[in-house]
């Protein structure tokens, strides 16, 4: 009964073993990747572990406040930013070693010849209630 | 209308079904079904009998809902079969659901949520906003706990320390969106400790409404922790805690003692000092022995190393928490603590800031923060 966030990266993450870009897959292959996702999803909602999934488009600004009665400052978008987020999944588990196991299966997603990305995904843990009973 | 009358007869309606015939998971959609109708209904038009009304109500879905799947026959056989049960068969009907609920082949969260929804006759989208989970997962988890316990006998008996580690889950979970979680595993609990004579479901109630008793003093107005110490013990709620006593004292009587009545015993001890300074620190560590005998958890040694500093001074503390491993959740926190009462402020403080990076929630993080920056304040660091 803990939530955790598994976190992927456009960039910043290290390099994924399988790392041929995906407009060099063949259309199969995309087809095949995107299933394997969708059914990951599907499989933790039949499960009762899912709880979010979203996907960041590239494009982003920076925004800041700049002083009382003055618009936000922009700045943007972020090309030079080394770490892009690309998107995300919120599952809620019963251990932190069921939330590594599926961020495991994950990350094995099939690219380049139908074989695993092995693809780094990040996992954060989200703060939860502090209990009631702690002496 | 009565909703704590509805969820309290849930149980028993739940039990009348199967008893009929009706499997378990079927059972289970049923009574929700007939839960979710005499909300609806109930307000205009509250029936003279509300368990009769649920029993015909329930049944009534039962076999709709089997039309499909069912004969006719095995229909026409189950109607014949009604058999009127008593009050007696109730209470025991009531401690099977608990026992199912709570089945050792359900992981925590599978049993909080088939416990919360067939025994507290919760909805699917209250048990869902209280964990924060979208309704479909939740009902998805439910459903398949359902199926998991599926192939257990109702009559088989149970262990009542499972039942007791899945409504201490729900205690400990508090207070989110619109259900009062900590609340409802206080009246689960005390509608257990009528259907079973057992000196731990005493101690786990006695344990739960000596904490519910300091709800109040726990967090100040904008939300943020206050330290047992600090809290203000004219907000403690003064009947919660001599009802905790009283079952508590019950329950040591019968001579068979467990982990809740230990932790109860030491929650009494903080509730019975009027001030801070006159809490007796010195039976707590005892408590604290105790309840490490019985459980050979090392939080227990944790939070029994706090104690033996408050009893015997800071230095015994520290030397009992440094016996322990330093990978222990909140062992950072607490070696800041005693640092701190050892007159070290600039250890402590770095010890709270490292504590803070590793909570596991917001309010522990920033109270421990806080903690940093007064210490800070008064002994600036070193450059």
């Amino acid at each position: 009964m803990a939530k955790y966030l598994l976190l992927k990266h456009y960039r910043g993450a290290p390099s994924p073993v399988n790392d041929v870009p995906m407009d060099q897959w063949t259309e199969d292959e995309i087809t095949a990747h995107v299933q394997y996702m969708n059914d990951f999803a599907d499989r933790l909602r039949n499960t009762g572990e899912f709880v979010d999934e979203r996907a960041l488009a590239q494009e982003g600004t920076w925004v800041r406040y700049d002083g009382e009665g003055r618009p936000p400052v922009t700045d943007g978008p972020f090309a030079e930013t080394k770490d892009l987020i690309a998107g995300w999944m919120i599952i809620d588990v019963d251990s932190y070693e069921r939330a590594v196991e599926l961020a495991g299966e994950l990350s094995a997603a099939p690219g380049k010849d139908g074989k695993p990305i092995h693809e780094w995904l990040e996992l954060r843990p989200f703060y939860g209630h502090a209990p009631t009973i702690t002496e | 209308m009565d909703e704590a009358l509805l969820r309290s007869l849930t149980p028993a309606v739940l039990g009348i079904l199967v008893r009929r015939g009706a499997d378990f998971a079927a059972a289970e959609d049923a009574v929700q079904d007939a839960l979710v109708e005499a909300i609806r209904v109930w307000p205009a038009d509250p029936p003279r009998d509300p368990k009769g009304w649920l029993v015909t109500a329930a049944w009534r879905k039962f076999l709709d809902a089997t039309r499909a799947e069912t004969a006719r026959r095995r229909r026409e056989d189950l109607i014949d079969a009604e058999p009127e049960a008593g009050p007696a068969q109730d209470t025991d009907d009531t401690l099977q659901l608990y026992f199912l609920c709570a089945h050792p082949s359900l992981t925590p969260s599978s049993a909080v949520a088939l416990t919360l929804r067939a025994v507290g006759g919760l909805t699917t989208r209250q048990i869902a906003q209280a964990y924060l989970v979208p309704e479909a997962t939740m009902a998805q988890r439910i459903s398949r706990a359902k199926k998991t316990v599926g192939a257990v006998r109702f009559d088989q008996p149970g262990d009542v320390a499972t039942v007791l580690r899945v409504l201490y889950l729900v205690f400990n979970e508090g207070y989110s969106g619109d259900v009062d979680l900590a609340a409802e595993a206080i009246r689960l609990t005390r509608q257990l400790a009528t259907a079973i004579d057992h000196p731990e479901v005493s101690g786990l109630l006695a344990l739960m409404l000596l904490h519910h008793a300091r709800r109040a003093g726990r967090t100040a107005a904008d939300g943020s922790l206050v330290a047992l110490a600090e809290q203000d013990r004219g907000k403690w709620d003064t009947r919660l805690i001599a009802e905790g006593v009283e079952i508590l004292q019950a329950a040591l009587a019968q001579d068979r003692l467990g982990e809740f009545q230990a932790q109860a015993a030491i929650a009494a001890l903080h509730a019975d000092a009027p001030r801070a300074e006159e809490t007796d620190w010195v039976q707590i560590v005892e408590w604290y022995d105790e309840l490490a005998a019985l459980t050979d958890s090392p939080i227990v040694r944790l939070n029994r190393a706090v104690a033996v500093a408050e009893a015997d001074g800071p230095r015994a503390g520290l030397k009992a928490l440094a016996e322990l491993d330093d990978s222990l959740p909140r062992y950072t926190a607490v070696a800041a603590y005693l640092h701190e009462r050892d007159g070290d402020d600039q250890t402590a403080a770095r010890l709270y800031v490292e504590a803070a990076g590793k909570a596991s929630n917001l309010a522990e993080r920033e109270y421990l923060t806080r903690q940093a920056a007064r210490l800070n304040r008064k002994s600036p660091p070193h450059p």
